[in-house]
């Protein structure tokens, strides 16, 4: 029986490495395709990470071992977490080695060492990329921390399958809270994934790029992990949103049947949400880095909101 | 050997030194091998007896037949004494190993003996401060301790900087350990009255139940006091001021464990002595440390001080630490057993790894220092070629710092949310917003502190080299300081990834403070798994996050490098520009600058540039001077009407000094006349 949750669990694994570029190529081509531009096609991003895994790798002369330890770093934390959400099945072996505020924090060694790594050239770029990521995240983690807060007092849990289950299965009740914690999640969800109105995955323009910014001096496989990686993060907080939002349909046991129902139905609401984030960034412009204060700071309040409510209205 | 008597030994073998140094004062290799030698032998005993202590629950006291007639200095282990006496022992072990190369290093021309001397008082006290049993001797102990370390940050006296931070610690210090004696007062009547001495014992103190009233005062006045020591916001000015300007290995000690006695007497008193509260004490104490927290960590954004940084985190910290106290007394005041030891043991488990991980940064800032004699990290830069040991070790102490698993400053920030979150519904408006807030606050407290971490180790280790002087000569540090760091780092990841060893160790504390205890684990391998109230309800594992990251990435690296891929060399790119210089890098001030305008109003900023003759044209300045002063608004606010009501105060009583043998006379004659009259 354990051989088989590790493998339900190994199973999640690869979907998760497999399907996270699919997922980055269909919002690419849906958006496109609402801007009135060609698309490469979903699998577009299949083809770039195998081109950049072949590359040479170019690294600056004085690049440390943060540098270059940084991909690899990046990657695997990105596994792991992916190794806890639940989205293919609640019964995973993994899922009880963090819960939601590890989670968080899981997230935060990413953005930590990647800041580092943009600081280690020691060029302006990537020093600016690492500063407005730090800025930016200083804002955005404790909103989304505050909103996961909210869900998790509503499930009186904060491990993950708990969660899960107690929304998909227990007493279906309307809580403000949780539409406080929802719109703060969504504010967060473009913040953490980089994308319109925080920051724009597809520009390389100095006076609005922050990601792109810090990763600016990466090559070679070193970028093909950081970009995986990137895409696996947009899937897992896709994934996340939908596991503690809108948990109906993911199984609660191991029943193969049950997990390709589950694994079906998880690809039309992926579908749709990727629909949904593409409306909200072709719909808004892109903010005035010094905007996002106050756009982060309506997160963080929303969500803040989300928890008082709940201790003062349930 | 009980541990009472491993500690005495302790004891006995840290005040060995004080003598020894000043005999062998001409040999100066000899006193500092000597006498780092016997401290940290003598901080090892303190962590035994600790461990042992608290293990086998002993409590043992003792009488000394020392002090003033009639008041005997009483000492006593208990676990609770015992789980402090590890955490001062454990970090003054490393910083003993690790002062070895520090003093060596340090400039020939001081004096070592006085230095090893006031080092070694100063362990002794604050070990004495836990052991104390009695007002008198805790006071005592209490002094040693402030008095010592005074002198430790006077060590390099020939800055004025240095003599000034001094004076103003000192002076906080005494105003700190004024109510603490008031409160010891204030509990000593109501034990039993005025007529008798007997009551500055603690055992007395423990045995009286205080009505509302006076334990309030009590209260009030030893919060009011071990804030002061420990640097709670608004009292924390001398902090920032003192910490940086002490000799690195003293800094580490001072902010890893001088401010937890602190903690110490605050544990002590409010829940041994008073027992019985109301919640809003724990509100009071709730509130403080949230505004410490987020406060010490936005002004130690600002610093780019590399030490007085670290010395803001302290305030960031202690807050933290207050926090989780503050729930526990909520909860112990609404009488939830559990709650209030999950809240205490996260407060507990934070100070040991504050301690853990301050002493480990402080002592890297230390290495750094002696290697580039600047403490200013727009001057640094690039340290990590140079000082690949001090560089990885102090990553570790700021990945710990920034609650980042599976790390152990992650692991008591998680108990601490985890207090939050099991708050059910008490009642209280007041408390129903307080503890959302709360909540809030520290998650803001730990996402800034990351990005603090972020700006202290880019700038100082990573980029290029910005000093005057030619990195060439910066070395790395050496054996001692690199084996000093090294084993507090090791605790740092050991502290992360088994904390369910320690928190089960820990528990009697809980048991004795509060009633009650956290579940710590469940099922097989029970070690593994850190689940506070039940496995449903939240379950942390830093060894599994660790051994999971840790094969991803071997496995991600050896598919990557089974083909001999080539990794090429090249200059920056520099987009044709061809003119970079290490001064275009982000520095800390810039690193900074997006928080200082989001967080501004917090601060008193003034920020001015100019541009410097000579002029071509007024649109084309040759060069801009950029002036930036960022201060803490609370000198302002708080310590400069003090300063000057008391300068006020002084110059009007000192009309009364006229300098003429008749007037000073005349005030003789009139005292013994009011004497006479209130007295006859």
């Amino acid at each position: 029986m354990i051989v088989y949750s590790f493998a339900i669990e190994a199973l999640q694994l690869l979907l998760l490495l497999l399907a996270a570029p699919a997922f980055a190529g269909w919002v690419r081509t849906v958006k496109c395709r609402m801007q009135g531009r060609s698309y490469a096609g979903i699998f577009q991003p299949y083809r770039d990470i195998a081109r950049l895994f072949t590359k040479e790798v170019i690294l600056a002369e004085n690049a440390s071992w943060i540098f270059r330890f940084t991909p690899y770093l990046v990657f695997g934390v990105t596994v792991m977490i992916g190794g806890i959400v639940p989205f293919i099945s609640t019964d995973l072996p993994f899922a009880a080695t963090a819960d939601v505020i590890a989670l968080v924090m899981l997230f935060a060694i990413i953005r930590f060492f990647t800041a580092l790594a943009g600081m280690d050239i020691g060029t302006a770029f990537g020093g600016m990329g690492s500063s407005r990521e730090m800025m930016i995240a200083s804002l955005a983690e404790p909103a989304m921390l505050m909103a996961i807060f909210t869900v998790s007092l509503a499930g009186n849990s904060t491990s993950l399958t708990r969660m899960v289950q107690v929304m998909a299965h227990g007493e279906f009740v309307i809580r403000p809270s949780l539409a406080f914690a929802l719109l703060a999640y969504i504010m967060v969800h473009l913040t953490e994934t980089g994308r319109i109105p925080v920051d724009n995955p597809s520009t390389h323009l100095e006076l609005t790029m922050i990601h792109e910014a810090m990763i600016l001096e990466y090559s070679g496989r070193h970028l093909a992990l950081i970009e995986w990686a990137g895409q696996m993060k947009l899937f897992i907080f896709s994934t996340l949103g939908i596991a503690v939002f809108c948990p109906w349909g993911i199984p609660a046991s191991n029943d193969l049947l049950a997990i390709i129902g589950g694994g079906a139905l998880l690809a039309v609401k992926l579908a749709v949400l990727g629909v949904i984030l593409v409306l909200i960034e072709t719909g808004m412009a892109k903010m005035r880095l010094f905007r996002l204060t106050e756009y982060l700071g309506s997160a963080f309040l929303l969500a803040t909101l989300g928890m008082l409510s709940f201790f003062i209205l349930e | 050997m009980t541990p009472f008597d491993i500690a005495i030994a302790s004891l006995f073998l840290m005040f060995a030194p004080v003598i020894l140094a000043p005999c062998c004062a001409r040999s100066r290799n000899l006193t500092i091998h000597l006498s780092f030698s016997l401290t940290a032998a003598a901080s090892l005993a303190a962590v035994i007896a600790g461990i042992l202590c608290v293990h086998l629950e002993s409590t043992t006291s003792a009488v000394v037949q020392m002090g003033l007639p009639d008041l005997p200095f009483h000492l006593r282990l208990d676990p609770l004494a015992g789980f402090f006496l590890c955490v001062i022992g454990l970090l003054a072990f490393f910083v003993s190993i690790y002062s070895i190369g520090y003093v060596k290093a340090m400039p020939a021309n001081r004096p070592i003996t006085r230095f090893v001397v006031f080092f070694c008082l100063f362990i002794a006290g604050m070990l004495l401060v836990v052991l104390a049993d009695d007002a008198f001797f805790f006071l005592v102990a209490w002094g040693l301790m402030a008095a010592s370390s005074y002198f430790l940050v006077l060590y390099e006296d020939e800055k004025t900087e240095n003599r000034r931070a001094a004076y103003l610690y000192l002076v906080i210090a005494h105003v700190g350990a004024i109510a603490i004696l008031l409160s010891f007062g204030v509990m000593a009547a109501q034990a039993n009255g005025f007529e008798t001495f007997q009551g500055y014992t603690f055992d007395a103190m423990r045995a009286t139940s205080y009505p509302l009233g006076w334990a309030t005062a009590a209260f009030l006045l030893s919060f009011f006091g071990f804030a002061a020591k420990a640097g709670v916001i608004p009292l924390h000015v001398w902090l920032p001021e003192a910490h940086p300007v002490a000799p690195s290995n003293v800094s580490a000690l001072m902010s890893g464990v001088m401010l937890k006695t602190s903690i110490y007497g605050i544990v002590r008193i409010t829940f041994d002595f008073l027992k019985e509260f109301p919640w809003w004490w724990g509100g009071i104490v709730l509130v403080l440390g949230l505004v410490s927290a987020v406060l010490g960590v936005l002004y130690a954004l600002m610093q780019h001080d590399l030490k007085r940084l670290l010395a803001y985190h302290s305030v960031e910290n202690i807050g933290i630490i207050l926090i989780g106290l503050g729930l526990a007394m909520i909860f112990t005041s609404f009488h939830l057993p559990l709650l209030a030891s999950l809240a205490l043991i996260a407060a507990l488990y934070h100070t040991l790894n504050h301690a853990m991980f301050k002493g480990l940064l402080f002592m890297g800032a230390g290495a750094v220092l002696h290697a580039t004699h600047e403490r200013n990290m727009e001057e640094m830069g690039g340290l990590i070629h140079r000082m690949p040991w001090t560089s990885a070790l102090f990553l570790i102490g700021c990945v710990s710092i920034a609650a980042l698993p599976p790390f152990n400053g992650f692991v008591s920030e998680w108990l601490t949310f985890q207090a939050f979150l099991f708050s059910p519904a008490l009642h209280r408006p007041i408390l129903s917003l307080l503890i959302p807030l709360g909540a809030a606050l520290l998650a803001l407290t730990g996402a800034l502190a990351a990005a603090c971490f972020v700006k202290a180790f880019g700038v100082t280790f990573l980029g290029h080299w910005r000093g005057h002087h030619h990195i060439q000569q910066v070395r790395e540090a050496g054996w001692s300081m690199r084996i000093g760091m090294l084993l507090a780092a090791l605790t740092c990841f050991l502290l992360g990834i088994f904390p369910t060893v320690v928190i089960t160790w820990m528990d009697v504390l809980s048991r004795q403070m509060v009633g009650g205890k956290i579940a710590t684990s469940a099922g097989a391998f029970g070690w593994m798994w850190l689940t506070p109230y039940s496995h449903e309800r939240a379950s942390y594992s830093g060894f599994n996050v660790f051994i999971g990251i840790l094969a991803v990435v071997l496995v991600a690296w050896l598919l990557l490098h089974a083909r001999k891929a080539g990794i090429r060399r090249v200059p920056i790119w520099d987009c044709g520009f061809e003119k970079l210089t290490p001064r275009m890098q982000y520095t800390a001030t810039s690193f900074a600058m997006p928080i200082r305008r989001i967080f501004g109003f917090l601060f008193a900023i003034r920020e001015e540039s100019h541009a410097v003759e000579p002029l071509r044209h007024a649109a084309y300045p040759q060069r801009l001077q950029y002036r930036l002063r960022v201060r803490d608004r609370f000198w302002g606010w708080i310590y400069e009407p003090l300063r000057e009501i008391a300068f006020f105060l002084a110059r009007k009583i000192g009309n009364l000094q006229q300098g003429r043998i008749q007037v000073y006379l005349l005030y003789s004659f009139v005292t013994i006349i009011v004497l006479l009259v209130f007295l006859g």
